[in-house]
């Protein structure tokens, strides 16, 4: 039941379908992922679009979150965890889950903001130039330039910039989350991965973070999983639907929520379950 | 058992009763939290009673001559000199030997090792050796690093041993600080691409330093209050003389010298005043005390204003 | 874009995160080669005295003469020792414990008990030498007064001070698992109408018992092994007794007599201080595994 280790790119798969746009900058290509002996992804294969925001959603437990911390081998943390296939990025085409790859350098490439703003208990500032320190930027002057840049994209520069140096847990949870953001963008990653941003976060706070998020997509691609279907509506082009650790359907969120083809979808999407 | 009654029913006097019982029930239970309040108060009592007494025996005899005196066969001219010179040299080589170690090892247990056999083992040796008597620590340290390692009766295998003996209070209190810092901030690190050891260094270490600091307080202050340990590898002799100074006239400038030389310490000397006949020699233990439970009642009163302050302002 | 960072910076992190996952290990080493060192030298040291003197003539022999030119080695001697002194301490720590820990997590305002909590522990960090002073040159002659007949040294003297050193172990951690009993446990038996102290005997205190056996086997684990407080106010002369009236010594007390005086290595003496620490070391532990499996079942019970 499970495909061949790496299938040709080329063949795509069927749940791929053809109202993809054009730049490809993910392809998941037959992607299963054990836990020990049980297996929580099946056969994952999709190719995520590049520059656009593509949302995962599905019921609880249903391996949306684990899907997206594949894209960042954010399991490798923790011991039992398996994966099979391939998870190809564009446009070098290197395969992030092949064991000889490097965690490490794959996370540099995958910026991740989490459930819950956590930031480093330390400033503003600190939180925002740590990932650009990791790579290797001391210049004073690069880190100034890039923090404001990352501030300015998070959309958290004018609440911010005075307070540069004092600690991030000040902050509302709102600007923590947004804090989170920037400390993620910061270090230009292709991808940025989002686990329910806004489940802590009140509407208004909200609302900031998927204004953000769609202003994002200029420049980067957008993973988001979300339990909120219409947040799913609201900010994404692209939308999987997950059950049961398979990828149901995937294709633009706007033919998806009015016309699904899968009975599964559409129970799912007119809240029949979940 | 007394609740199984049967409640359907319900004689005449049920009801005067049961108020008779709700009754009884609260004199009993304000009875009891006097009682409580009492012994609560009593128990707290003794420690002042202790330093009371130490007080009234010893304060007189603390004074400059006190300190700066060598041990004597006069009673009144005797001193701490070499005692509190060699407890803190002591202290130099326990803390040297049990931070380190300790630290590394709360950090492995909690941050590195997997869940498997080997780990369960080292959680259970370090549970018990928690409960080892400090004078078998003793006894390893006369057999070990007194004849085997040739240290001799010298700081080193004094400080050493009492290394051993504060090792797993620095190991707990390693593991229950890095405990309390949320696996969120640990995924935060590692995906913005940190190693396992940056996100001990850059972020771990640093937000527990507070439970560690009040671990190693606590450590120090036990080991400083230690005797039985320091009597086995034969520390009790009479020291009429400082070790050599760790810091020399020439290059290298600094001497280990005084690793090996003989010593004695605070607790040491006051057990040998304790045991001698004659007042005199018992208000000088009595003054060795009072210095002695200053010392270990202000770390530990350090350690727990650090233990608040640290729980206070990091909210996670 | 290609954001990986110059590889020679990337192989300096790789070599510097195996390098200190070396010395972590070697810290986690640390703390199995204390045990195995203290292991070690007891049964080597200790190896010629059980050689020469046959295991029955510990229980054999009623006296603890390993010194003496017709040596008598009845470790009992010394036993008794402990046990008296321990038994003492547990009539004091015991009751007194228990009745601050339900007092504490059931009774006290919790401001109140935020404070009290860590001062009583305080009574553990007084170094023990200063109990042993205390027990001796003031406890035992306040004891005089009721006991006329009670020595310079006795057992009494030491057990009650030990006690009071060990009430903490008991009053701290049997106070951890009283308060982790659920709430909604308590809740039952105030519904039916029962009074605080009866919820906590009769509902608190089984629901924690574990953790309250816990507390009282590393309190004795404490009392066994405690050495200066005995040392100095129990006397240090062997003696088959269990009248806390009079003066034995301790195994640990044992120990440091022999320990005072000059001690060539490989010596009869030597070697019998091995073999007590070896005695000792198996009682506490048997005691200190109690105390953690007990610790572990009560973790996960709640």
């Amino acid at each position: 039941m499970s495909l061949p280790p790496v299938p040709q790119p080329s063949a795509g798969s069927e749940t791929t379908t053809s109202d993809a746009p054009a730049a490809i900058k993910v392809q998941i290509q037959g992607l299963n992922f054990f836990y020990g002996n049980h297996q929580v992804l099946r056969s994952i294969s999709m190719d995520v679009p590049a520059l656009q925001v593509t949302a995962l959603i599905g019921p609880s437990g249903c391996g949306k979150t684990t899907l997206l911390r594949c894209m960042n081998r954010m399991h490798d943390l923790y011991p039992g965890n398996r994966y099979e296939g391939a998870i190809r990025v564009q446009p070098d085409g290197t395969d992030i889950i092949a064991p000889e790859v490097d965690p490490i350098q794959v996370r540099m490439r995958f910026g991740m903001v989490f459930q819950k703003p956590n930031p480093f208990p330390k400033s503003i500032y600190e939180n925002v130039a740590y990932g650009l320190r990791l790579q290797g930027v001391n210049q004073r002057r690069e880190l100034d330039e890039k923090v404001e840049k990352a501030l300015r994209e998070a959309a958290l520069w004018d609440e911010a910039k005075n307070r540069l140096h004092q600690m991030a847990h000040n902050l509302s949870g709102g600007q923590q989350q947004r804090l989170c953001i920037a400390r993620a963008i910061a270090t230009d990653p292709d991808v940025v991965l989002f686990d329910e941003p806004t489940s802590a976060l009140d509407p208004i706070a909200t609302s900031k973070i998927e204004e953000l998020i769609v202003e994002l997509k200029k420049r980067v691609t957008v993973m988001i999983v979300t339990h909120n279907l219409q947040q799913a509506g609201r900010i994404s082009d692209m939308t999987a639907f997950m059950y049961l650790g398979e990828l149901i359907e995937f294709g633009e969120t706007n033919r998806m929520f009015t016309n699904p083809a899968k009975p599964q979808t559409e129970d799912y999407i007119s809240g029949r379950f979940g | 058992m007394s609740y199984e009654r049967d409640f359907t029913v319900r004689p005449e006097p049920y009801q005067k009763q049961q108020e008779g019982r709700a009754h009884r029930r609260g004199t009993i239970d304000r009875n009891f939290r006097r009682l409580g309040f009492l012994l609560t108060l009593a128990t707290l009592g003794i420690l002042g009673i202790l330093l009371l007494n130490l007080a009234m025996n010893g304060l007189a005899r603390i004074d400059w001559q006190f300190m700066s005196s060598f041990p004597s066969r006069r009673a009144g001219e005797a001193g701490i000199l070499s005692a509190w010179v060699g407890t803190l040299l002591l202290m130099l080589v326990t803390a040297s030997a049990a931070i380190p170690f300790g630290v590394a090892a709360g950090i492995y247990l909690e941050e590195y090792a997997s869940k498997n056999r080997w780990t369960d083992f080292v959680e259970i040796n370090i549970a018990n050796l928690a409960g080892v008597p400090s004078i078998l620590y003793g006894l390893m340290a006369l057999g070990l690093f007194v004849y085997q390692f040739r240290f001799g009766q010298s700081l080193l295998a004094g400080g050493l041993a009492l290394g051993c003996l504060v090792l797993p209070i620095v190991i707990v209190a390693t593991r229950e600080s890095l405990r309390t810092i949320p696996s969120s901030i640990r995924e935060a690190a590692f995906a913005l691409g940190a190693t396992k050891w940056q996100a001990v260094w850059h972020h771990l270490l640093p937000y527990s330093t507070g439970g560690i600091a009040t671990g190693v307080i606590l450590a120090m202050s036990r080991a400083i209050g230690e005797s039985a340990p320091l009597i086995t590898i034969g520390a009790l002799t009479f020291i009429a003389f400082l070790p050599p100074a760790p810091l020399i006239s020439h290059a290298p400038f600094v001497s280990g010298e005084w690793l090996f030389s003989p010593f004695t310490a605070l607790p040491i000397q006051m057990f040998n005043w304790v045991s001698r006949p004659g007042e005199e020699f018992q208000s000088n233990a009595a003054a060795a005390g009072l210095i002695l439970m200053v010392i270990t009642l202000s770390m530990n009163a350090a350690a727990i204003l650090l233990r608040r302050r640290a729980q206070r302002n990091i909210t996670w | 874009m290609e954001v990986s960072p110059p590889p020679s910076s990337r192989r300096l992190d790789k070599t510097v995160e195996s390098f200190m996952v070396w010395v972590l290990r070697a810290g986690g080493w640390a703390s199995v080669l204390v045990t195995f060192g203290i292991v070690l030298t007891l049964v080597t040291e200790s190896w010629p005295f059980f050689r020469e003197v046959p295991l029955i003539r510990l229980f054999q022999d009623t006296m603890w003469t390993p010194l003496f030119a017709q040596p008598q080695y009845g470790i009992g001697a010394l036993l008794a020792g402990t046990l008296v002194t321990t038994g003492v301490a547990l009539l004091v720590a015991i009751p007194l414990g228990t009745i601050l820990a339900i007092y504490l997590s059931e009774f006290a305002e919790p401001k109140f008990r935020d404070w009290v909590k860590p001062m009583l522990e305080l009574l553990s960090a007084v170094p023990t030498v200063v109990y042993g002073y205390f027990a001796l040159l003031t406890l035992t002659p306040i004891l005089q007064k009721i006991f006329p007949d009670l020595p310079q040294f006795s057992m009494l003297s030491a057990g009650l001070i030990m006690g009071v050193m060990i009430v903490p172990y008991v009053t701290s951690l049997g106070e951890d698992a009283m308060r982790s009993v659920p709430m909604l446990l308590r809740e039952g038996a105030f519904a039916l109408g029962d009074g605080k102290l009866g919820v906590a005997v009769r509902v608190v205190f089984p629901g924690a018992f574990s953790g309250l056996a816990a507390a009282y086997v590393l309190a004795i684990s404490r009392a066994v092994g405690e050495t200066m407080i005995v040392a100095i106010a129990a006397g240090l002369q062997p003696k088959m007794t269990f009248n806390p009236l009079e003066s034995a010594a301790t195994v640990t007390a044992f120990i440091v007599q022999v320990s005072l005086g000059d001690l060539p290595h490989g010596s009869i003496g030597y070697q019998s201080i091995f073999a007590a620490g070896a005695v000792l070391f198996l009682m506490t532990l048997g005691f200190n595994l109690a105390g953690h499996v007990l610790r572990k079942r009560f973790h996960r019970a709640t």
